[in-house]
């Protein structure tokens, strides 16, 4: 094995591992955290992908972004003094239903993509992919560039309004 | 063995299917939204293995920043949201909310 291949396999794991005690904790803060680790796996997929610009932005964007907004969100909607952190879930019969609908998905899309033929051709490597996804962004994907910063303009208006207590 | 896009998508696939067993399971609105957050990231895996294994070339990363940006912006809303429930329910479990105006 290539130092690539232990390098997958020990993000693989990370991720899967984290991800299994992010559904099913019962403390939604331990969720919160291994969602953590979840990331930082994801990105170190990206890496091994040789999409360096995307690593970074996924530890900037999902882990000192979302992520502290979600630990807000848990801190803000559970009563912390009380012992009310825990998060309810539905009956075992419906979580076991779950599970198995959950499984066979998994084969169905496993099977799917082991089977199909896929028309590979492997990119050429580059030094870094900053300059190329920012020539992109500003020539063919221009209209989506510009439309994704007023999309998050209005997020910003209607999540402050939103959240905005009250007052009369 | 070497790694292949096989792998990647084999990936992709049991974070998918994580994602979905919270989103369903669970009843708290913040969990609800983090299983969201990982069916995401599972999309974006595929997208930039594509871009590397499948001559996709640039565009797929493309594509996954479009998904983070969405991601980023959907979090904001739906945690105004959720803390506006509570102010008026004092929970959040997403199966008991079932009126739109009090």
């Amino acid at each position: 094995m290539s130092l690539i291949d232990i390098a997958f396999y020990f993000f693989a794991i990370l991720i899967i591992a984290s991800a299994y005690i992010v559904v099913t904790s019962k403390n939604i803060m331990y969720s919160a955290f291994a969602l953590l680790f979840t990331f930082f796996g994801v990105a170190g997929i990206y890496v091994l992908l040789n999409a360096d610009f995307l690593a970074i932005t996924q530890i900037v964007i999902y882990i000192g972004g979302i992520l502290v907004l979600i630990i807000f969100g848990v801190m803000l909607t559970n009563r912390i003094t009380g012992v009310d952190i825990k998060t309810g879930t539905m009956s075992k019969f419906q979580i076991w239903m779950t599970a198995i609908l959950c499984v066979i998905a998994a084969i169905g899309l496993i099977l799917i993509f082991t089977q199909t033929n896929w028309n590979t051709a492997l990119s050429p490597t580059k030094a870094s992919t900053i300059e190329d996804i920012g020539t992109l962004l500003l020539t063919d994907y221009l209209i989506g560039f510009e439309i994704a910063s007023v999309l998050l303009l209005i997020a910003i208006i209607g999540a402050a309004l939103i959240a905005r207590r009250k007052t009369n | 063995m070497t790694i292949n896009l096989e792998h990647y998508l084999i990936l992709s696939v049991i974070l998918f299917c994580f994602g979905i067993y919270g989103i369903i399971t669970r009843k708290n609105a913040v969990m609800v939204l983090m299983g969201l957050e990982l069916v995401l990231n599972s999309a974006n895996i595929n997208f930039v293995a594509f871009s590397r294994f499948g001559g996709l070339n640039i565009e797929g990363h493309v594509a996954a920043i479009f998904v983070i940006i969405l991601a980023a912006a959907e979090a904001a809303v739906a945690l105004a949201i959720i803390l506006n429930i509570y102010q008026n329910y004092k929970h959040i479990n997403v199966d008991e909310i079932s009126n739109l105006k009090e």
